[in-house]
This record gives C-alpha cells, structure tokens and sequence, in this order.
C-alpha cells in the first residue's frame, strides 16, 4: 500500500498503524503526515537515512514520541496515556547497545518488571533460562553487570528483556548498529530465525538497506519525515518511486569481485 | 575555659509559653519540632534527668560579662538555687531578646547600654529608679548598680601618644591619618563610633575588628587607636594610654543585673541573691577578675570563686578527654540532625527540580541565594524564629545544606543517559518505579557526593553555632579568642578538622556500599 489512505476503520487487523501522523519539533517535522498500517505476525523494517523520522516513528508507536497531529493505533485503539503502561508491556522494544540498567545484573535487568508485577522469583529464573536458550546467551552470565559483557551479549540481554512478558510485538531501533562486522553477522542470523519461529510482530528500524532485506521483503523507505515507498528490495530496484529511492538503493556500493 | 563545656545542649525547652510569637515562628516550629524532638530525644532525655536547673544566666561574649555570669550563678549556688550559665551567648541583642523571650531569666547589663541601646525614649542620664520603673511593663527587673562604670573609653599605645602628643579624644582630631578599628558593636550602636566622631569632629574612619584580636593589632602597630572598656585587663598588659574623654560623651556604663521578674515567684533566693551583689564590686576588683582570667588564664568560675570567697565546682579545666566527648557530641548532633533534614527536603527538591525545569529554577536559584546569606547572618536571623541553643544552629545549617544536596540531586537525575529513561519507560514501568528503581539509583552517586559535600561543610560553618548557645567545637574556639588561647583555640580548630575528615572518610565508605558494584565498574571502565 501507498502512504495516505487512511480512516478510522481502514487498519481493523494491524497491530499499529499511523493515520496522518506528525510530529514536529519547533518547525521540523521530523514524521510529516504519515499514515501506515503494520500487520500482525510479519516483520516491517522502517528504512532511511540519519533524520528522516524513522526512530521517531518507531518511538511514537509506543508514546515515547506523541503526534502533533494525526492518530496512532495500537490493536485498533487509539493509543491513549492512560493506557500506555499496558500497550507498552505488550511490546517489547530494544535500542542500540540495548539501553540495560548499568546498576543491575543481567538477571536483574530481566526481572525488574515481571518482578513490579508481581512475578515471584522461580518464575522469573524460569522465564529468563528460557530466553537464555532461545537467545544463545549462557546462564554463567545472569550475575554479571552490563560493563562486564560484550557488546553481542549486551544484545542478546537487551533482547530477553524484551520478551520476558512474551509481548505480541517487537519493536527494534538500530539493535546492531553498535557491533562490529562479525557479530552483527551473527547476531542477524539469530535474530531472524528467533522473529521466524516467534511469529511476532516485528519492526525494526535501520539504515542499512542489506540488513533491511536479510530480514524482510517488507522494507519501508523514508526521508524527511515521509514515507516514499513500500515494499521489496526488488520494488525499490525495479520501479522506485522517486528518484531517491533509486540514489538510496545505489549508495549500497557491494564488495568489488575477487582479482 | 570551662563554664560552658558540660552544658546540656537542649536543656530548656519546656518554659517558652506567654510571649506572643510571630507565625513564622510556630510555623517553622511546627514542621521541625517534631523531627527535632525525635532525633534529639536520647540527647535530652539524658539531660534532662541529670539537673533540671531553675534558673538559666546567660552573658555576653566578653570576660567581663561571663565572670559576671559565674559570680551570679555561684551566687545562685550558695542561695541554694540551681542556676545554669549559658555563657558567651553573643552580644546585647541576642542577650536582650532571650531574656524577654524567657530562654534566659538573668543576665549582666550595664546602665549606658539599657538607655542607649534597650529602651531609646529614656534620658541618657537616668537612673536606676527610672530604669526599674520602665523595664516593669516588659516584665523585667533590674538590680541596683555593682559598684563599677565600665564606660567605653578610647585606648592608644603608651609610646605612641607620647610621640603624638595626644592626651584626649579630641587630640586624635589633628591626627586624620591614624588607623583606627573598634569593636563590631561600638562600630554599630548609636552611642558608639558614630557619635563619638560627630561630638569630637574627628575626620578618620574606622573599621570594625573582634575586640580582642584589636588589643594584639594595636600592640603590633597594624592599628593605632581602639575602644576598650574601663575596666579591660589589658589596659595595663598592653602598656596602652586612655585617653580622656574630655568632651563627657561616654555616659554611665554602672553594671547591673537584668532578670525576669517573674523570677520573684520561680526563684526569690536568686532574686534575692542578686540583688544582695548589689555595691559589692568595685572597679579595682572588677579589673583583677579581668586579669585572672585574660592574663593569667584562669577560669572564669575560679576568678569568680575567688571573689565570693567559695569554693568552685570540682572537675573544672581537668578531664580533657570528656571535654572534647562533650563537644564532640554536641558537634555531631549539630551537624548529624541538619544534615538528616536536609536530607529529607533535599532529595524531593531535586526530584521535582529535575522533573519540572520551570520549577527546577526556581528551587535551584532559591537555595542558591540561601548560600549567598552570610553564616553568621544566617545564624542571628534564626534566633526570632528558634531562640538560642542547638535548635538556631541547626536551623542555619539545614539552610546551608539544601544547596549542595538539592543541586547534586538535580545533576544526578539529569545526567543520567536519555537512553537509559527511554529504557525505562518503554518497558512499561510506572514513573514512581522508574524513579525508585532506575533514576535514584543512577543518581545515588553524585546525590551522596552532594551529601558529602554539605557535611564537610556544615562541619565547619557549625563552629559558628557557638555565637548562639549551640555548643559543640565552637564554644573553645570562641573562648580561645576571647581569652588569647591559642591552645583553647586548637582545642576545637583541631577535632573540628579531624571531624570533617572523618565526615569525608565515612561517606566515601558509604559510597562504597550504596554504589551498585555495576556503576563503579562503568566508572572504571
């Protein structure tokens, strides 16, 4: 679907969709008019680069960010701040070099919220051993603080804390921008077969048009704050919708061929 | 020194009722007393059971003045009356208001500075009679005079006057280029250096120094001429020439006790006792006390002993080791109770301030000019509000401590790394939870180091508390400057020092503990 179609009842089945969605900062507008819907159970990737809206789209879809103008949805609802613990405990989220609490343990870390609400100790271990296996992280590391993990394990962690309550969405903002090369190869392949056998909803924010399409065919592409295409590498390649989609796909220069 | 060391630091607080108070006051009294209370109650309780004087002397911080408040309260003693000596109170006006706010019942005054000072419509010239008659309707009594005019006079080095030729004050007139320093009071009151430079047309200034730091000024030169008071025992020591008053500005100055008259029915013996010192003081006596203590370095309580021909309370000036616990504790309790209010202000300040920046302004700039009021200002202005004692200091220093606490906590909580909120909040955790869980902790550190800071300080800034009958270092520090001690001084400038060494020791300690083992490995790393 193209941007700017949208009524109240156009997204019934999505897990979040934006109608006419803004958000300015004094006179920039970093989301500009916005309107997309995010389906349940596929994973999207917001697309861009640096300043074009899309971390703030994805921080709106959680309240971290609120409309200037326009609507976000959340399950059909509108998203209301009285209601925003309860859509945030749905989604899980994570951000660059994954934003664990520096004065607790890895253990810690998972349990500060199933532990406010109410979770005893036993379900909370049980819960994070679950996750540690899922997420490749070994159950010798649940004592240590942040500083002394690297930063793949940071990740891995930052992941957990996010699924602990098994929320039907995931939210990513750059979760690999800060690894090196061969981690970040790693961690890519991990990630997509864990969103693969989860089934979740999935939106991931990048600037890295090769991650983008490793992990979906779904890619949505943005600049100053507006949405200039949707849908596949292949689309953007074959019938770009603006010639920045053309310049976008062809600053990813790939690695010259062996002499 | 000796007469204050063991004085209860909260001993009187049940008699404050009959004097109308401003509503600050019961304000202020209402949201700290209950805290004081709970905090001071060990401290109290054991001071209470030990002596509960009935009645309470208090005296200027001059020797005079305390061996004035000696001889009464062992006067007192001998009446068979128990009788406290707050002594070193501060100067007339701190003296004044505590008499008629009833936190002292007696204390020793001289006529010139009740007409000039206390009472303004009354004739310079009146006597006792006249006086008695108009302290009445404030409910205070007045004895007959001691025996001795201790008038203000000028003083210049023997030498020097020789040199200069100068007899009286009104040859100091053709010498514009001398260096005179007066005390703070004399520079200040209204029969003081202002008039005596318009009776005499002198054509120099002056500046204000502590009286006892200008004997030793004047002596070494730095300074040429200072007031002293006729009965001073330096006078002699120094070699320094009075100058005479030749124009008669100086009025009267005959000592004399003030006391609350309702002592007549608390405590006739000590009325009684008083009144019978009456003529009994002359000023050859009153000037051989001076010397015993300034020169020869006696106490007070001894000087005073000596006069009335009995016998001093045993334990004076022996037992260092207690004094110094004595001090120390009152010290500690000074610093430890303000410190612990602060505390519990502060921290919400901060809180509030890191939250609403408006308001965050606001409350920064507001402790921030609390900063800027002199210590020794901040001290006196709390009188009205609390009296004299520990209740003052403590006040003043909670004041002082606000800043340090208030902007570390704001600096902790806005410093914090906007991911780590964002974190925070996206995972679904309510604000209050956030801020217990997430936000203190991360600040904890430079809260404490905020914490820190105000105890360092408030260790030294409550020496001042001494000025105002809070005890602690202070009070041999003060005593020390009054009597030219440099060991006195050293007896309070040394564990005051060591104290806030120790203040800085213990919350490094307590950093240590308090400081998740995760947040110093990030400070390592």
């Amino acid at each position: 679907m193209h941007a700017s179609h949208g009524s109240d009842k156009a997204f019934p089945d999505s897990a979040f969709a934006l109608i006419h969605a803004s958000r300015a900062f004094g006179a920039t507008r970093a989301v500009d008019d916005v309107s997309l819907a995010f389906a349940r159970g596929r994973t999207s990737i917001l697309i861009g680069s640096s300043g074009s809206g899309k971390s703030t789209l994805l921080r709106m879809l959680v309240g971290l960010e609120w409309p200037t103008a326009g609507e976000v949805l959340c399950d059909g609802e509108p998203l209301r701040r009285e209601s925003l613990l309860d859509v945030r405990r749905r989604v899980g989220y994570v951000i660059q070099e994954g934003g664990l609490f520096p004065h607790l343990t890895v253990l810690g870390n998972l349990a500060l919220l199933p532990r406010h609400l109410g979770w005893n100790r036993a379900r909370v271990l049980e819960r994070a051993r679950a996750l540690a296996k899922l997420a490749h992280l070994h159950e010798a590391l649940f004592d240590r603080f942040p500083a002394e993990l690297s930063g793949g394990q940071r990740q891995r962690v930052a992941l957990m804390r996010a699924l602990m309550l098994d929320p039907s969405t995931l939210l990513l903002d750059e979760p690999l921008g800060a690894l090196d090369p061969l981690v970040r190869h790693e961690l890519q392949d991990e990630l997509r077969e864990i969103f693969r056998s989860l089934g979740k909803t999935v939106i991931m924010v990048t600037h890295d048009l090769a991650e983008a399409a490793f992990f979906s065919d779904r890619l949505i592409l943005m600049r100053r704050g507006r949405v200039l295409q949707e849908g596949s590498l292949d689309d953007f390649r074959r019938d770009p919708a603006d010639p920045f989609v053309r310049e976008f796909v062809a600053a990813h220069r790939p690695l010259p061929d062996a002499a | 020194m000796s007469v204050a060391s063991d004085k209860p630091i909260l001993a009187r607080h049940s008699r404050a009722s009959g004097v109308p108070r401003c509503r600050l006051r019961r304000v202020f009294k209402v949201a700290l007393m209950p805290w004081l209370v709970l905090l001071l109650w060990p401290l109290a309780a054991s001071a209470q059971q030990s002596v509960g004087p009935t009645v309470v002397i208090g005296s200027k911080t001059f020797t005079e003045s305390v061996v004035l408040g000696e001889i009464a309260r062992l006067s007192a003693r001998e009446h068979g009356v128990k009788a406290e000596h707050r002594s070193g109170l501060g100067g007339t006006r701190i003296l004044w208001r505590a008499l008629q706010g009833g936190e002292i019942d007696a204390y020793p005054e001289y006529t010139g500075t009740i007409t000039h000072e206390l009472l303004h419509d009354v004739p310079p010239g009146a006597g006792i009679a006249v006086l008695r008659a108009r302290l009445k309707p404030l409910g205070i009594g007045i004895t007959a005079p001691l025996g001795f005019n201790n008038t203000y006079a000028i003083g210049v080095r023997a030498d020097e006057a020789r040199r200069l030729r100068i007899r009286s004050i009104s040859d100091l007139a053709r010498h514009p280029d001398l260096k005179l320093a007066f005390s703070n009071e004399f520079m200040n009151r209204a029969d003081g250096w202002p008039g005596l430079r318009q009776a005499y047309h002198l054509p120099m200034g002056a500046r204000g120094m502590d009286h006892d730091l200008a004997y030793r000024a004047l002596a070494s030169g730095a300074i040429d001429a200072i007031d002293l008071y006729s009965t001073d025992a330096e006078i002699a020591y120094y070699h320094l020439r009075v100058l005479q008053d030749d124009l008669h500005y100086f009025p009267r100055y005959d000592a004399v006790y003030l006391y609350r008259l309702d002592l007549d029915e608390r405590a006739p013996a000590f009325v009684a006792a008083l009144n019978d010192l009456a003529g009994s003081i002359d000023a050859p006596q009153m000037r051989a006390m001076n010397k015993a203590v300034k020169i020869d370095g006696e106490s007070e309580t001894v000087a005073a002993a000596n006069f009335l021909g009995v016998a001093p309370e045993q334990g004076n000036g022996g037992a260092f080791w207690k004094r110094i616990a004595g001090y120390t504790l009152q010290h500690l309790a000074l610093v430890g109770i303000s410190l612990i209010l602060a505390i519990v202000l502060a921290v919400p300040l901060g809180v509030l301030a890191a939250r609403r920046r408006r308001l965050g302004q606001l409350v920064l700039g507001l402790t921030g000019i609390l900063q800027t009021v002199p210590s020794l200002a901040l001290f006196v202005f709390m009188i009205p509000l609390f009296g004299i004692g520990a209740e003052p200091a403590i006040a003043a220093l909670f004041l002082y401590s606000l800043l340090p606490i208030v902007r570390n906590t704001h600096a902790g909580l806005t410093g914090i790394q906007p991911s780590l909120l964002e974190s925070a909040a996206a995972l679904g955790l309510p604000p209050r939870v956030r801020l217990w869980r997430v936000e203190l902790p991360l600040a904890l550190r430079s809260i404490l180091a905020g914490v820190k800071i105000a105890a360092v300080i408030n260790v030294g800034t409550a020496t001042l508390g001494a000025l105002i009958g809070a005890g602690g270092y202070g009070q041999p520090i003060l005593t020390g400057i009054r009597l030219d001690s440099i060991p006195l001084i050293m007896e309070g400038a040394v564990p005051a020092a060591l104290l806030a060494l120790v203040m800085q020791g213990v919350f490094e300690l307590i950093e240590r503990a308090l400081t998740p083992r995760g947040l110093r490995l990030r400070a390592m790393a």
